[in-house]
């Protein structure tokens, strides 16, 4: 296994087994463990760290928020209710039609941000990865590519955006080089603090959270299935689009997954970025936060998951994840 | 491969500037902090000195950065210790069967894809709630007053609520590492562990520690680098305390200075600089493992 593919140095090329759980949920039966089926407490007392930690910090948020979303409030205080006036706040104006509706204008300009980062993030995490698998011919070199465009994921996202700033502003080295060049007759200003701006800062980051899962899937296809699509007289385009595309399809819906939910719930990048011009959910709810206002920022939070987890649901379906697995 | 020569060097060049995409702006702010003193925010350089950087240990421009350095470099320690512990202990659970690893595993890769905020907002209300609780405990006279509960005001914290939200987005990289390390691992080596008559702990000790330590190095530099990055997560969870990740982002809106740029290209050194170490550790890891296994 570990010949055929580069060595997960570090655990870095590791995340390439995201599509790989501990095999056991799918396919138990298949693999051999140790220890079998009488393996006594120590398997849970070795899990329960993991297990109270998630409970901790993850479960039980989400419960509670469920709950606050359903409390009152004043502008002092949280009042422990069962109340639906921060849902129904929520989407005043919207069955009426009467246009005044803040929060679907705030999903659609989120869904819109969404669509247009998965736009340019597929297709460009697609060709990366194909690159890597197919055209890259040693495993020393493929490793060390790999961990090339791997590497900026650990560094930070806000010095990742600011780097932005002197290449795009309207001081900045592209409006100098476009007026240099006569191109334009004045700074464009749509480059910074802009939608454009912000899809391009999640291109910038999130393209990897493409290149890797596509990448694990085209690493397992199977060579000699494209040189029997070559020998039975398939071009190049034919075998990317009728072999190659349908086997990497796993990869994109994991990829479309992460990169999806990473930006529906972003406020950070779109704060950065968008110059408090564009509106998202996450900063929908990181505003009522802000103004105390909890059981809004509650019932925000409840519907973005909910939105979300649909997203997932769809995703799924379209392409049956666990079933390649 | 496919398509031969045309696709290849068409695609190679895709593959350049995507490298240069992601590379390129981190290298420009690096240039850039090194700004003479009269410089600003974009191109050109008005001569090369280390301004900006003397400015920014004298601490002169943005106030108590290095405080909030020193929090964000302590809690990214504290969040890799525990990540590599927890998530060790959990990947080798998975190894057998329990009752409920599909919940579990299903669990930790939600951790991974609840929006950031959404678990954020979720540990600031639950903490708030807790601290009414132990605000009302203490008047009505229910807490011993050995505990201090009387003038409480928060347990809301780096090392409480921050921490906690930290683990939840790095221990799900931290168990996906370790299934993909169990994964490529050889049961016979358990099997003949137990066999020569070890105890289950002695197995873990003797058999598997060793040849999975290499790898740990790489769910370590996972916990330290996602820490010490993370700003989603952090932005309602911190409390008072602020991280560096979110000085900066508050920064971004005031800054009007090379400064900035200073204290980010910093920042990124600390990251550099935790991948090389993490790099070579996991090396000298491998190294002396082969040696000792000859």
């Amino acid at each position: 296994m570990s010949s055929s593919r580069p060595d997960a140095a570090l655990g870095a090329a590791a995340l390439l087994d995201t599509a790989t759980p501990p095999a056991s949920a799918v396919a138990a039966a298949a693999q051999p463990r140790p220890g079998g089926a009488g393996a006594g407490v120590a398997p849970y007392l070795q899990a329960a760290p993991l297990a109270l930690v998630l409970l901790l910090f993850l479960v039980l948020p989400l419960l509670v928020t469920a709950a606050v979303s359903l409390w009152d409030y004043t502008e002092f205080t949280l009042v422990p209710d069962v109340t639906l006036r921060n849902y129904r706040e929520m989407f005043e104006g919207c069955v009426s039609g009467s246009g005044a509706c803040a929060t679907l204008r705030t999903y659609l300009s989120t869904f819109r941000l969404c669509a247009l980062t998965l736009a340019a993030t597929l297709p460009l995490g697609f060709a990366v990865a194909y690159f890597l698998a197919f055209h890259v011919r040693s495993d020393a070199m493929r490793t060390a590519l790999f961990l090339l465009c791997t590497a900026p994921f650990l560094t930070s996202n806000v010095i990742r955006m600011i780097s932005w700033i002197p290449l795009l502003g309207r001081e900045g080295a592209v409006n100098r080089a476009l007026l240099g060049a006569g191109v334009v007759d004045r700074p464009l200003d749509w480059l910074l603090y802009s939608e454009f701006a912000v899809v391009l800062a999640f291109v910038h980051l999130y393209t990897l959270f493409v290149v890797v899962p596509v990448f694990n899937s085209l690493m397992r296809i199977d060579r000699r299935l494209l040189e029997a699509a070559r020998d039975a007289g398939a071009s190049g385009r034919q075998i990317v689009l009728h072999v190659v595309l349908p086997l990497a399809k796993p990869g994109l819906a994991i990829g479309a997954i992460f990169v999806g939910t990473l930006v529906m719930g972003d406020f950070v990048t779109v704060g950065v970025m968008g110059g408090q011009q564009i509106a998202s959910v996450g900063k929908a709810i990181q505003t009522h936060a802000a103004y105390l206002q909890f059981p809004a920022a509650a019932a925000q939070s409840v519907v973005l998951l909910a939105v979300v987890l649909m997203m997932i649901a769809a995703l799924t379906r379209l392409v049956d994840v666990r079933r390649e697995l | 491969m496919t398509g031969g020569g045309a696709s290849r060097w068409w695609l190679g060049a895709v593959f350049v500037a995507f490298v240069i995409f992601l590379y390129g702006p981190t290298l420009t702010i690096l240039v850039l902090s090194f700004q003479g003193p009269e410089g600003g925010l974009t191109f050109p350089m008005s001569g090369f000195s280390f301004h900006w950087y003397e400015r920014l240990f004298a601490g002169a421009g943005v106030v108590d950065i290095w405080a909030a350095f020193g929090r964000s470099l302590r809690l990214g320690l504290v969040v890799m210790a525990l990540t590599t512990a927890v998530a060790l202990l959990g990947g080798y659970a998975f190894r057998r069967r329990f009752r409920g690893e599909g919940a579990l595993f299903q669990l930790t890769v939600a951790s991974l894809i609840v929006p950031s905020i959404a678990v954020s907002l979720g540990i600031a209300l639950q903490f708030r709630i807790l601290d009414d609780a132990i605000r009302a405990l203490a008047e009505a006279g229910r807490l011993p007053t050995w505990l201090g509960a009387e003038d409480h005001t928060t347990a809301m914290g780096l090392f409480t609520s921050g921490l906690g939200a930290h683990l939840t987005w790095t221990l799900p990289f931290g168990l996906l590492i370790m299934f993909a390390v169990f994964n490529r691992f050889p049961v016979e080596v358990e099997e003949a562990a137990r066999d020569l008559g070890a105890s289950p702990w002695g197995v873990f000790r003797h058999a598997v520690l060793p040849l999975v330590a290499p790898s740990l190095v790489g769910v370590a530099l996972f916990g330290f680098t996602l820490s010490w990055d993370e700003i989603a997560r952090s932005s309602q969870a911190m409390g008072e305390a602020n991280t560096l990740p979110l000085e900066l982002q508050g920064l971004t809106t005031t800054a009007t200075t090379p400064e900035i740029y200073a204290l980010g290209s910093l920042t990124t050194g600390v990251s550099a600089l935790v991948i090389t170490v993490a790099f070579a550790a996991h090396a000298l890891a491998r190294r002396a493992r082969r040696s000792a296994s000859r």
